[in-house]
């Protein structure tokens, strides 16, 4: 039985064959050596009608303890953020959907349109003069920043706050190595970095990557470190999140060089991990060095405005082993969902999303009875000390239908007994009365 | 006021459609006391983003649509991207609670499902490449190229050997070199022969004990299966290097012949184009890694492991070359290809049939109208150059791409492998119709018609879509590359 995804019934097959002048679809294949010919049926599991795919994919969902079913405060890196409606709407357009990369801008003005949206609502956001159209995530556009700031200094060392996400510092020391890159990492103090001791890292590098708020929840002084680094001669680039900066201020207004992050946060739901966006920005002097997409106004032969992929000469199609980065499918649908979720929002909008999480964070440090861990600021998260390890909390805890949150042992030593805690717009005041007095049930 | 005319002549930017004051959406108010923040870390002055209503920001969504063209709109061939049908149920599987809501940094025990879900799509792709172990983590292609370096560079480190040269085919997607300068490896070049096989001549003066390795697609970007590939394979690992599998042309051979099996020791997938992740107007894509044995044990962690009926993601992986991208890879892309694959079953091997089919219908029926440079029955894709229209009448393969516009066809890729003249890459796949197929025939014969008796046609198209042909320089030459918020009145102030 033929698949409900092939539309050729037998009479087209020998019609097409007859015109091919074969009598089979193996020969064909006649040009595969034999000695590297298949000879056997694959060994997958047997094939599912669509009714029988919903209910054996629906069954394995079902044994997931989602936010659905379970009262979440996990974040460190990916943050249960409303997403609106629209945004399936957007998701949900095929043309959008089925599209690839608009290489043929006629056929593309919408998504090519979008792209360009996107890329001036990112720089707005972060105080930037030019964005790309995407990158995979919030480790990787890191990593490409590492990249260009390599080949735009003479210097061959990148600086890496400890208070930045360890996945993403540990995605910068993957590729470090093909870039030819040292990494150094500059430990935490109290749960911030010390602009002083990052300045004298930063000497002979590259480029200093730290992020605000910072992994631990803490706001960095950001203006200080950023100026550590540019004294030293290396360029300061901002880890941030989208959703903080409706009330923080853009890294391009504290003299960053570059500013980059994970999008999840404005846009797309947890989906354990993935596909999210990552957003790279850069000042204008680095455009003609940064990786990925690029979409540019120009007008078509009758004058009219239009938009078209440009800079292209920086791209592997064209410049191959010169070019500025490798990456080709990027995640532009979900850099659209982050356009439209932005858009939704409003000035207005995201600044209630961060002074809500920002009160909430508050509720949180006033009604848990725990210790806050660090005394910075906090926006959306908090890390607290817990009397016994943080893992045992969890544990119980999640038996009470309760994830705390982010035990930070899990990446930092000496700190099995620190449990980072998240609160979005999406948890309420009787969340964290919740949370509170399951935290005094399980620690009694 | 608007003129008549047609309607997707107006495409107003959405901050064009701003009006201050607007909004569509806005946070509960839980009644808590507004907090501070210390005046330094403050925003100074407020992002100007656009302020629209719900209605508005809708129709704009949607007017965008409309100029957008995608599969879903018609016929795609655009050469080795494999622009199939996106099945809907796989949209549906996608965004189930129990996925969509599942944080990634949640315990093991409370994602049993999603990491079933791995564990079994592992599976299946170690079997259709022939090798046994895979990371799902790379995000795309690409990142499973510089992936797949980073491994060759963890294996020969770990045997003591110094080699710093990867050798790729002149007919290499531009992926390949780039992933290898990013790899910090040299780069080899090795031509093609007459019959579009890799050059054996050629390629084995250029392989020594400084070569890392090979990377190639298989069939090649010119539609061609590699005749000589056992011999490839031998002249690599009898000098000690690698293979590496290129997936971007896989959709010709699920099923009908393995990288495994033809000598390769690392592959990529590249699960948006063989196994139907929507490619989203550019991405997500996804991009797992198989290897044999001994490279397992470098790969990136976290990897999905199984204890009898229980599945973990393993993190303690000592020679592993570390983390390629966040968590354990893009989930949502996985569920979409799982539930793909789980609808062919073993009958993958048909869509790969029907792919090849597709593709040399096309060919048998196009060969007249434009010239073939490598006259060999073609897998998934072959190419044409329309080098003889522009000898003739001045036409090049990108009037010919801009004229099919007006007949309602997504070009295919234009002035790619590099190898050949004007250049026109088809790749139907397997999920069009005949009737598509010889509207597409149609067309392109057109088209070659229409090259002799009337050119100017031609070179002025397209003539029916919202634009014509752009100023590509002016873009690069004066770029424009976010909304002049500064010139504009209702932003200022």
């Amino acid at each position: 039985m033929s698949s409900g995804y092939l539309s050729l019934t037998d009479d087209d097959r020998a019609e097409m064959l007859a015109a091919i002048g074969v009598s089979s679809i193996e020969e064909l294949f006649e040009q595969i050596p034999p000695g590297v010919r298949f000879d056997r049926e694959l060994d997958v599991p047997p094939a599912l009608s669509e009714l029988e795919l919903v209910t054996s994919i629906s069954d394995l969902a079902a044994k997931n303890a989602h936010s659905g079913v379970e009262l979440s405060f996990l974040g460190a890196g990916i943050y249960d953020h409303y997403v609106p409606s629209v945004v399936d709407v957007l998701l949900s357009r095929g043309e959008f959907l089925t599209a690839y990369t608009p290489y043929q801008p006629e056929m593309s003005q919408g998504v090519l349109q979008a792209i360009f949206e996107y890329q001036s609502v990112i720089c707005e956001l972060t105080g930037m003069d030019v964005s790309n159209a995407s990158g995979y995530d919030g480790t990787t556009v890191a990593a490409d920043a590492c990249f260009v700031a390599k080949h735009t200094s003479d210097r061959s060392k990148v600086v890496l706050a400890e208070t930045l996400n360890p996945q993403v510092r540990q995605v910068v020391k993957t590729f470090a190595l093909g870039f030819g890159l040292d990494v150094v990492e500059v430990p935490h103090r109290g749960g911030t970095t010390d602009p002083d001791e990052l300045g004298v890292a930063a000497a002979d590098a590259a480029a200093v990557i730290f992020q605000q708020p910072n992994f631990f929840g803490c706001l960095e002084p950001a203006a200080d470190l950023a100026a550590a680094a540019s004294s030293a001669g290396a360029h300061p680039i901002a880890h941030v999140d989208l959703m903080t900066l409706g009330v923080l201020e853009a890294p391009g207004e504290y003299g960053c060089a570059m500013a980059v992050g994970e999008g999840q946060s404005a846009g797309c739901p947890p989906l354990f991990g993935g596909p999210h966006y990552g957003f790279f920005a850069a000042r204008q002097e680095f455009v003609r060095r940064m990786p990925g997409r690029i979409v540019g106004e120009t007008i078509d032969a009758d004058g009219r405005r239009a938009y078209v992929l440009t800079l292209q000469t920086r791209e592997q199609h064209i410049r191959r082993e010169k070019a500025t980065s490798n990456i080709t499918t990027n995640q532009t649908l979900l850099a659209l969902a982050g356009l439209v979720t932005l858009s939704w929002l409003g000035p207005q909008g995201l600044r209630e999303v961060g002074e809500t999480s920002m009160a909430l964070a508050e509720y949180a440090r006033e009604k848990l009875p725990l210790e806050p861990a660090f005394e910075a600021p906090c926006v959306k998260e908090v890390a607290f000390r817990t009397p016994i390890p943080a893992r045992e909390v969890v544990r119980r805890m999640r038996e009470r239908g309760v994830h705390p949150g982010y035990v930070l042992g899990r990446d930092y030593e000496g700190m099995d007994d620190v449990l980072l805690v998240a609160v979005t717009e999406r948890r309420t005041p009787d969340d964290i009365d919740r949370l509170a007095q399951t935290l005094e049930e399980v620690l009694a | 006021m608007t003129e008549p005319g047609r309607a997707w002549d107006d495409a107003p930017l959405i901050f064009e459609r701003s009006r201050t004051g607007r909004r569509a959406g806005r946070m509960p108010d839980y009644g808590l006391p507004k907090p501070e923040l210390p005046p330094e870390l403050a925003r100074a002055r407020a992002p100007r983003l656009p302020e629209l209503a719900e209605p508005e920001l809708v129709r704009h969504i949607t007017a965008l649509a409309d100029r957008t063209f995608g599969v879903d709109t018609g016929f795609y061939p655009l050469g080795s991207c494999t622009m199939k049908h996106n099945p809907r149920v796989n949209e549906r599987v996608g965004r189930l609670p129990g996925f969509r809501d599942l944080h990634p940094h949640q315990e093991d025990e409370g994602a049993q499902g999603a990491l079933e879900l791995m564990w079994t799509l592992q599976g299946i792709l170690a079997e259709v490449a022939g090798l046994p172990a895979v990371t799902l983590q790379p995000a795309a292609g690409s990142q499973g190229e510089l992936t797949g370096l980073m491994l060759m560079r963890a294996y020969f480190a770990d045997r003591g050997e110094e080699r710093d040269t990867i050798v790729t085919a002149d007919t290499a997607h531009g992926t390949n070199p780039a992933s290898v300068t990013m790899a910090g490896y040299k780069l080899e070049r090795v031509g093609t022969d007459a019959r579009g096989n890799l050059d054996l001549e050629d390629l084995r003066g250029k392989v020594n004990e400084r070569t890392a390795g090979l990377m190639l697609t298989n069939p090649s970007t010119l539609g061609l299966f590699d005749e000589g590939i056992e011999e490839v394979a031998r002249i690599f690992h009898d000098a000690g290097a690698l293979l590496y599998y290129d997936g971007a042309n896989l959709n010709a051979v699920v099923g009908i012949s393995r990288p495994g099996n033809m000598g390769f020791d690392i592959v990529h997938y590249n699960l948006h184009k063989t196994f139907s992740q929507p490619h989203g107007g550019g991405g997500p894509g996804g991009g797992p890694v198989a290897v044999r044995e001994t490279i397992e044990q470098f790969l990136p962690a976290p990897v999905v492991a199984r204890d009898g009926d229980v599945f973990r993601l393993e993190h303690d992986r000592p020679k592993s070359i570390g983390r390629v991208r966040g968590f354990a890879g893009p989930f949502g892309v996985f569920v979409r290809s799982y539930a793909y694959m789980r609808a062919y079953g073993p009958a993958l091997r048909e869509m790969s049939e029907v792919a090849v089919l597709n593709a040399n219908y096309l060919l048998a029926k196009l060969r007249d109208a434009y010239d073939l440079p490598y006259d060999r029955h073609c897998m998934h894709e072959f190419v044409l150059s329309a080098r003889s229209l522009k000898r003739e009448h001045g036409i090049t393969a990108l009037d010919v791409a801009k004229r099919l516009m007006d007949y309602g066809i997504h070009p295919p890729t234009v002035y790619f492998p590099l190898v050949v003249p004007e250049a026109l890459m088809i790749e139907p796949t397997e999920t069009e119709p005949k009737e598509r197929l010889d509207d597409f025939v149609d067309a392109m014969q057109a088209i070659a018609r229409e090259a002799a008796e009337s050119p100017e046609l031609l070179k002025e198209a397209p003539h029916g879509r919202p634009v014509r042909r752009l100023d590509e320089v002016r873009a690069a030459k004066q770029p424009v590359l976010r909304y002049a918020f500064d010139d504009d009145p209702a932003f200022v102030g």
